[in-house]
């Protein structure tokens, strides 16, 4: 274990946990600070849909008492972050008797499915084009072509989206407009039912690939230009040494450092899926869900997702922080 | 200059070998004012087991003589003109594959800044690994037999082996740096101011070490450098650079003792000495403007001994007595003796 101290693991892990609970806090106490009483606001809802509710004055009472609201805000932290740590997210205040747990964990594998492989690819791909495009041997040609495809990056993505929905699903009918998999399949994992889930999973996936590549490319880019005018590329070369030797040990190698970062938070953002994108493609998973919430205003349901992209972002970062060490010779954490 | 040559070579042939001969290597550096000229028309051997030492100050195109050589100039700058040839062969008209097989097999570097030469993600043993076998194909174990070997030679630690760069001190990393460059042997080897990063404590151990090893495998060298002392301790012959030309060439007791050109005397001026206090002579004037040279000599503007013919006729690199070629006006070689024609004696 490299650079890695039981000391510094312990420290570090120490740092996810307090970071995740300030977050949990924050969730606690934000939307008590808001005005809105959200049991008041479900039985007016109910008032407004069916004119009037006999005893509408109890049920508030009685929903407070169900959803422990009448306690004291101590009583409440406690019981909320045990609920936290046993990851009892609660019920969700308007798909009642549904709970939030259930539909996340609906959700969840849709939107990592999805959004993490549109996550790698996008940096596989932008970091090679970005370092094609600073290589000095790179042929003239694909040089000039590779710039084309950054230029999607201008467009938003849930633009790209809709445009890609235009094309491939009304138009050329080559894919289908919404959801996750065949409706007539059931959900086991077969192979019809995979190809489904890949047929369907390709627009969303693509749209975030063609638009977030050339926020990799134009930073490897950068950093390959820098890497490029090191004095080990100047040795390199004078060894005698392959090209691509020298392009993928000497170059990328060490102008991929600085992307690492990136990426580490940017896969702790995918748990909370791609709101925009999901929602055009009535893609099932964490973002469309995060969506519904806001909408309904489900208080419970916000907060369980909130709740996990904390988690999600704080993983991210524990683990780049653990990796770093590996990846980069010169990150230790021992103390000499 | 072709004359130069011819005399040369009918006077001062030696029964050594040629390993390098440089003819007229001319490059250039384009900027939006025009062409820097930071090598201007250089030629010179390198005799088999000699050391040359290349001197002036800085930016006077020593490193951009020793990349014209190594054919590394980086954009924006370029080889204009010229001729390499190492053991024989042109460098310069070689291909990308046969320029690639002749690098560090036939020519190696000591790089600059030795700080920021080695790759901070590879292990010393993968980088000096991987010049070997781009070159050779060697069993894995003679390989690391190899660098073991080499990093005895250089006088590190068995243990270096397996550390990364920035586990080792300046000296150890600049150490690391001669042991990749004799790896495969190599006919010659440019070491560009290698000490110039060190402290002087340090640099003379690296100094030492260089020594040491030249002295054991007989290789030729080019030695960049601006530290006349480390020079007189290291180099056979030393060639003074000023403004992108060589303006004198000769074996080392002949440069401190009889030098010849006025740019060559105040060099040697500069060194302080620790026996006599002496003020520190400074040059008037500046280098011209390297985009376009003045007519006449180079150091016009500098010079204290400067003539009106100066101002007019560049003067060529003439062997003025064997193995000493100097491109002054002040000087006529006359019946086997050098005469300072401003004043008529001998030196």
């Amino acid at each position: 274990m490299r650079g890695l101290t039981p000391g510094y693991l312990i420290r570090r892990l120490g740092m996810f946990v307090l970071t995740v609970w300030l977050g949990a806090t924050l969730i606690f106490i934000i939307p008590r600070l808001a005005p809105s009483d959200p049991v008041a606001a479900m039985v007016s809802r109910l008032l407004a849909q069916s004119g009037s509710v006999e005893g509408s004055a109890e049920m508030i009472e009685a929903w407070r008492a169900r959803f422990g609201l009448d306690a004291p805000p101590l009583i409440q932290y406690l019981r909320y972050m045990r609920n936290m740590l046993t990851f009892n997210l609660g019920y969700s205040l308007t798909s009642f008797p549904s709970e939030v747990e259930d539909m996340v964990v609906r959700a969840l594998p849709w939107t990592l499915g999805v959004l993490s492989i549109a996550t790698v690819v996008s940096f596989v791909l932008g970091n090679t084009v970005g370092a094609l495009l600073a290589w000095r041997r790179t042929p003239g040609l694909v040089r000039t072509l590779l710039p084309l495809s950054f230029t999607f990056t201008a467009i938003p993505f849930f633009m790209l989206g809709i445009l890609l929905i235009y094309i491939f699903a009304f138009g050329l009918d080559w894919f289908p407009v919404s959801g996750a998999y065949g409706r007539a399949l059931t959900h086991n994992w077969n192979w019809e039912f995979v190809k489904s889930v890949i047929h369907h999973g390709t627009l969303p996936a693509l749209s975030i690939v063609v638009t977030s590549m050339g926020f990799w490319g134009l930073g490897m880019r950068g950093m390959m230009i820098t890497t490029d005018g090191e004095d080990y590329m100047i040795l390199a070369q004078a060894k005698g040494l392959h090209p691509r030797r020298i392009f993928w040990l000497y170059g990328v190698r060490n102008a991929l450092l600085p992307q690492f970062t990136a990426l580490a938070l940017n896969l702790g953002l995918i748990a909370g899926g791609s709101v925009l994108v999901e929602y055009i493609f009535a893609y099932p998973g964490m973002g469309y869900l995060l969506y519904q919430g806001i909408v309904n205003t489900d208080y419970t349901l916000i907060q369980g997702i909130v709740f996990i992209m904390i988690m999600g972002t704080a993983l991210g970062v524990l683990m780049i922080d653990l990796l770093y060490p590996f990846i980069d010779p010169r990150i230790t954490y021992e103390t000499r | 200059m072709t004359l130069t040559w011819d005399m040369q070579d009918a006077k001062s042939t030696d029964d050594r070998d040629v390993v390098l001969e440089v003819k007229d290597l001319r490059v250039h550096y384009a900027t939006p004012l025009g062409d820097v000229i930071a090598c201007n028309g250089i030629s010179f051997k390198v005799y088999e087991g000699e050391t040359v030492g290349l001197v002036g100050e800085s930016g006077c195109g020593k490193t951009t003589t020793a990349m014209g050589v190594l054919r590394l100039v980086q954009p924006p700058g370029r080889i204009v003109e010229g001729e390499v040839l190492l053991d024989g062969v042109d460098v310069l008209s070689l291909n990308e594959e046969e320029l690639r097989r002749v690098r560090w097999n036939q020519i190696s570097l000591i790089p600059q800044g030795a700080m920021n030469s080695l790759n901070p993600v590879m292990r010393v043993k993968d980088q000096i690994g991987d010049a070997i076998q781009t070159h050779e194909s060697r069993a894995r174990e003679a390989v690391k037999e190899r660098i073991l070997e080499l990093l005895n030679l250089v006088g590190l630690p068995a243990r270096v082996y397996n550390m990364y760069p920035h586990e080792l001190s300046g000296g150890m990393k600049q150490r690391v740096c001669i042991a990749m460059a004799i790896a495969l042997n190599p006919s010659l080897v440019i070491a560009d101011e290698f000490t110039s990063a060190l402290d002087v404590i340090v640099q003379r151990v690296v100094a030492q070490t260089m020594l040491d090893v030249k002295d054991r495998l007989g290789m030729s060298m080019i030695l960049i450098g601006h530290d006349m002392g480390l020079q007189a301790q290291l180099v056979d012959r030393i060639a003074v650079m000023y403004a992108g030309n060589i303006v004198e060439i000769a074996p080392v007791e002949d440069i401190f003792e009889e030098s010849l050109h006025p740019y060559t005397q105040l060099l040697i001026e500069s060194i302080p000495s620790i026996k006599e206090r002496k003020p520190l002579k400074v040059t008037e004037g500046l280098t011209h403007d390297l985009r376009n040279p003045p007519p006449g000599c180079i150091f016009q503007f500098r010079c204290p001994y400067v003539m009106e013919h100066c101002r007019e006729v560049e003067p060529p690199l003439r062997e003025l007595k064997p193995l000493h070629e100097v491109a002054c006006h002040l000087f006529e070689e006359q019946d086997g003796k050098i005469v300072d024609i401003s004043d008529e004696s001998v030196v």
